[in-house]
């Protein structure tokens, strides 16, 4: 058996995946993207679209600043728009502890430079007149955006191939090692790689390939659930989040408004199943319409949800592998990889060609799993299942 | 006496779940029976709205005789059911179903459950076909069952399907002109089927006999016919057409029913756990069982959404499957029915089987269907955007995939009208056998839910 040598190997064709791979394509070096099913079609394929600015971890911000903006670029990027769309961002309280919540993440997001327009009950009735009552202030972020997660990550790939990225679809890792000469992979029907460098992007499955080279986080697999409904007239242009995470919905052009909700709930990577509960349908339904009654008489046509990587600080892993040189994670995004996986994807690069990036990403690094990691409170508040489970 | 109290619940109070409920009432059981319908009746078997007199022994004519004695039936058996209508299953979970009445959300547990949800039309696109006056055989037969109404004045029928003979002779009954009953498949597909069609020489002999009916009305006739395009601009106004000598025709008309034989409904039978396996005969993906109609622990199939058989194959598996719940939950009869009705069911299905093969479904049309053609018209997906998507870097080739990319299959009717198409189209472009580009997969809720669906009464 001959092994197809290469200077990298990226273990997973999500968005995480795609986008590295494009990158250090960019810089010449000579890559294999390997999926295991097609490219895009998890969590990178099944997400809500939402790239928000406001109200994340304090310690991303950098990163996701940089990956916004690559996102502002990306027709001139990879040639596709995909639907990027900067809608905006509406967060919204439905109470005075909200509020200060809101004014907390609002302070955070502008000590970054980012504006954010503050706006209270008067405000909301005269800009958005079709928000309900119940909401008693918001802030906006301009800034933030949405995409089209179903079309976004095959686009990247294709803009990856062009610039010389093999792409290898219906392939699973099996194996990786690291010898003297490099890593060693070995897939499901029988193909061997070898690398210089190698990228774990493999998503909710990436606990596997860590591994396979001693060591490991806590990953937890999760489906957020999702709902659209019907077209109906266009008439809601930001997308709008409750603080509380009960709601979060947005309207594409085409009239369907999509809508997704906590708690989460448990997937299952292994036979690929990611369930939507019924009584969550009729929740987050219930309330989609306290918030706008207007959309009391539309009907929700689908819903569904994807397996996503959680861990328990709410923060990914992203960065070099402690055991072992030359190894690089990027995995457990913990509901959010889509905002910042052009930015993941560019820093990986970096960090591979150049040693390291100027984006800190210090506060995500794998060596925090080997202590205790404290539980953030999002992770013991937003799921819903029996703690034996975890 | 445990088992007695076992919940059954039926879903569709059409020939098959009526059958079934009748069987377990006469066990004593007292089964739930819900339908979405205002009515029980199904499909075939659908009755009028109260106070429409319609003649429904002219309209069921030789099936006269089922459609009463079915309903009488029902009508005894009302008072030992549970009979809820108006309710429509929209998903399921952990042995219990999520419905919605009257705008407000219900639960069903149920310990076994027999889903008799019935099938639909199968649709090939041509040009035109969106446009309003175009509407499905079966929807065609619908309104005028349900409400007496005609879909046009001056009525086309397209397809490949014996309901084409039958719904064109029951739309001139009420006073509409057929002006073409237009056939895709040919005589010599008819002959072919012939030894499988003789399984149930009644049923082929009625068949014969609408059409004899037709042409005795003059109604024009053709058959090996090549769609061309259904023309109008605010609605339908000519069918067009190459008849089975290759003469191209254009018949004036308001309206045009679309038919290529029967679907089965699975989607809640695959919630439920139904697995699926490809049936080259119709070249369809349908869910898995046993000859009873078991598919999975405590899940039985029935009728026409288990596999298509017609109304008299929906009563014999309606009763097989209910004969089976009782068996499994230890409630044996002395007298042993089921070998008597599984031959029959074999029978009918082997007549189903040979309709298929009369009736084509014009896999080499599809196959060529120009790209200009929408094929999901919830989404306005065309045969050129699915190809497109298709043809580029990476692109998609399963049709779950397909659906992702371009949104086909994706919209309000979640791919029921456009999927067979899609399948054919897609293994056409990609040139694979059209199993080898899945099957699309059904999500609840399995139809459209109102966001503003009130809560559940406690009970
Ligand atoms: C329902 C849902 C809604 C979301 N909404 C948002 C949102 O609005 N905004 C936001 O920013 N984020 C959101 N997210 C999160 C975001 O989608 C993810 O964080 C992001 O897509 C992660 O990308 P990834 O490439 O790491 O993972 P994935 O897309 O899961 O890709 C990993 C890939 O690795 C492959 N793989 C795994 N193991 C192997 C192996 N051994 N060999 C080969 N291949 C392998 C898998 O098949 C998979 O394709 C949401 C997630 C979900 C599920
Ligand atoms: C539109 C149409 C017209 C037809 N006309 C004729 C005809 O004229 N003559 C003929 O011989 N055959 C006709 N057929 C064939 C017909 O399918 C069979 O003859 C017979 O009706 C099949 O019986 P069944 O019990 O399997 O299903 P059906 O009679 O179709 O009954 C299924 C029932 O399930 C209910 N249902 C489905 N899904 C749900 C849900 N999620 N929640 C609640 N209820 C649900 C439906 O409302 C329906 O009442 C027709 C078929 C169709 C689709």
């Amino acid at each position: 058996m001959t092994m197809r040598r290469t200077d990298v190997v990226i273990v997973g064709g999500g968005l995480i995946g795609a986008w590295t791979a494009f990158f250090l394509a960019r810089r010449g070096r000579k890559v294999v993207l390997v999926e295991k099913g097609v490219v895009g079609a998890q969590s990178s394929g099944t997400n809500f679209g939402n790239l928000r600015l406001q109200g994340r971890f304090p310690g991303q911000y950098p990163l996701s600043l940089r990956a916004q903006a690559l996102w502002e670029d990306i027709e001139e990027l990879i040639g596709d728009r995909c639907e990027f769309d900067p809608s905006g961002h509406l967060y919204i309280a439905f109470n005075d502890a909200e509020r200060e919540k809101l004014e907390k993440y609002a302070a955070v997001s502008e000590s970054h430079g980012l504006a954010i327009e503050h706006l209270g009950a008067a405000d909301l009735a005269r800009r958005y007149p079709w928000l309900s009552g119940k909401a008693v202030a918001a802030t906006f972020s301009p800034r933030d955006a949405t995409a089209n997660p179903r079309l976004v990550t095959p686009a990247v790939a294709r803009a990856a191939k062009a610039l010389g990225v093999e792409v290898v679809e219906q392939c699973t890792v099996m194996q990786a090692r690291r010898e003297a000469a490099g890593f060693v992979l070995e897939t499901a029907d029988g193909r061997s790689f070898g690398c210089d460098h190698l990228v774990n992007a493999a998503g909710a499955w990436a606990g596997e390939i860590a591994q396979m080279f001693g060591e490991g986080a806590p990953l937890f697999p999760a489906g957020p659930p999702q709902f659209v409904t019907e077209p109906f007239p266009y008439f809601i242009r930001p997308s709008v989040q409750a603080v509380d995470g009960t709601v979060i919905f947005r309207q594409i052009p085409r009239g369907n408004v999509i809508l997704a909700g906590y708690p989460r709930t448990a997937a299952d990577p292994i036979r690929n199943r990611a369930p939507v509960p019924p009584a969550k349908t009729l929740a987050a339904m219930r309330h989609l319409t306290a918030v706008v009654p207007a959309l009391r008489d539309c009907h929700v046509i689908r819903v569904w949800s994807g397996i996503e990587g959680y861990l328990p600080d709410m923060i990914p892993v992203i960065g070099p592998s402690m055991t072992t040189d030359g190894l690089f994670h990027a995995f457990g995004f913990c509901g959010h990889g889509f905002q910042i996986g052009p930015g993941v994807g560019l820093c990986l690069s970096e960090m591979i060609c150049d040693g390291s990036t100027e984006t800190p990403l210090d506060p995500f690094s794998i060596a925090r799993f080997r202590g205790a990691v404290a539980e953030d409170e999002k992770f013991r508040r937003e799921f819903d299942l029996p703690a034996a489970a975890r | 006496m445990a088992e007695l109290m076992a919940e059954v619940v039926i879903v569709g109070a059409g020939p098959a779940g009526i059958r079934a409920a009748g069987i377990l009432a006469a066990q004593g059981l007292r089964p739930i029976l819900v339908d979405e319908g205002r009515q029980a009746g199904g499909q075939g078997y659908r009755r009028p709205s109260p106070g429409l007199a319609l003649d429904m022994d002219t309209l069921m004519g030789t099936e006269a005789g089922k459609y009463k004695a079915l309903h009488a039936d029902f009508a005894a058996l009302l008072n030992r059911i549970d009979y809820r209508p108006r309710t429509l299953v929209w998903g399921i979970e952990d042995r219990r179903l999520h419905c919605v009445r009257d705008g407000r959300q219900t639960t069903i547990a149920f310990d076994a459950l027999i889903v008799a949800t019935g099938a639909m039309d199968r649709i090939a696109p041509l040009p035109g076909w969106i446009l309003p006056g175009v509407f499905t055989l079966g929807g065609a037969q619908a309104v005028l069952k349900d409400q007496g109404c005609l879909v046009g004045r001056r009525v086309a029928f397209l397809g490949a399907s014996p309901l084409l003979s039958l719904a064109a002779l029951q739309y001139r009954k009420l006073g509409a002109e057929v002006v073409a009953v237009c056939d895709t498949s040919s005589f010599r597909d008819k002959i072919a089927a012939l030894p499988q069609l003789a399984a149930v020489p009644r049923t082929l002999a009625r068949g014969i006999a609408y059409l004899a009916a037709l042409k005795r009305a003059r109604v024009p006739l053709f058959d090996g016919v090549t769609p061309l395009a259904i023309e109008g601009e605010a609605g339908v106004t000519a069918l067009r057409f190459r008849d089975g000598r290759g003469h191209e025709r254009r018949i004036a008309c308001d309206a045009v029913a679309l038919g290529y034989g029967l679907k089965p409904e699975t989607q809640l039978a695959e919630l439920a756990g139904a697995r699926f396996a490809f049936d080259a005969r119709f070249r369809l993906w349908l869910p898995v069982t046993d000859e009873d109609g078991r598919a999975g622990e405590g899940l039985y199939l029935a009728g026409d959404g288990a596999a298509i058989g017609g109304a008299d194959a929906a009563e014999a598996s309606g009763a097989l499957a209910a004969l089976a719940v009782l068996h499994d939950l230890g409630l044996r009869s002395e007298h042993d029915e089921r070998p008597a009705l599984r031959r029959r069911l074999a029978r009918l299905r082997r007549f189903q089987q040979g309709l298929a093969r009369a009736f084509r479904w014009p896999v080499a049309a599809l196959a060529r269907l120009s790209d200009e053609v929408a094929v999901c018209r919830c989404e306005h997906v065309t045969a050129g955007d699915i190809r497109r998507a298709m043809d580029a870097d990476l692109g998609p080739v399963d049709v779950n995939r397909v659906k992702a990319i371009t949104r086909c299959g994706m919209g309000r009717c979640q791919g029921r009208v456009c999927g067979p198409a899609l399948q054919e189209i897609a293994a056409a472009h990609a040139g694979l056998p059209v199993e080898a580009v899945g099957r699309l997969r059904g999500q609840a809720p399995l139809k459209p839910v109102p966001l503003g669906i009130l809560e559940e009464e406690e009970a």
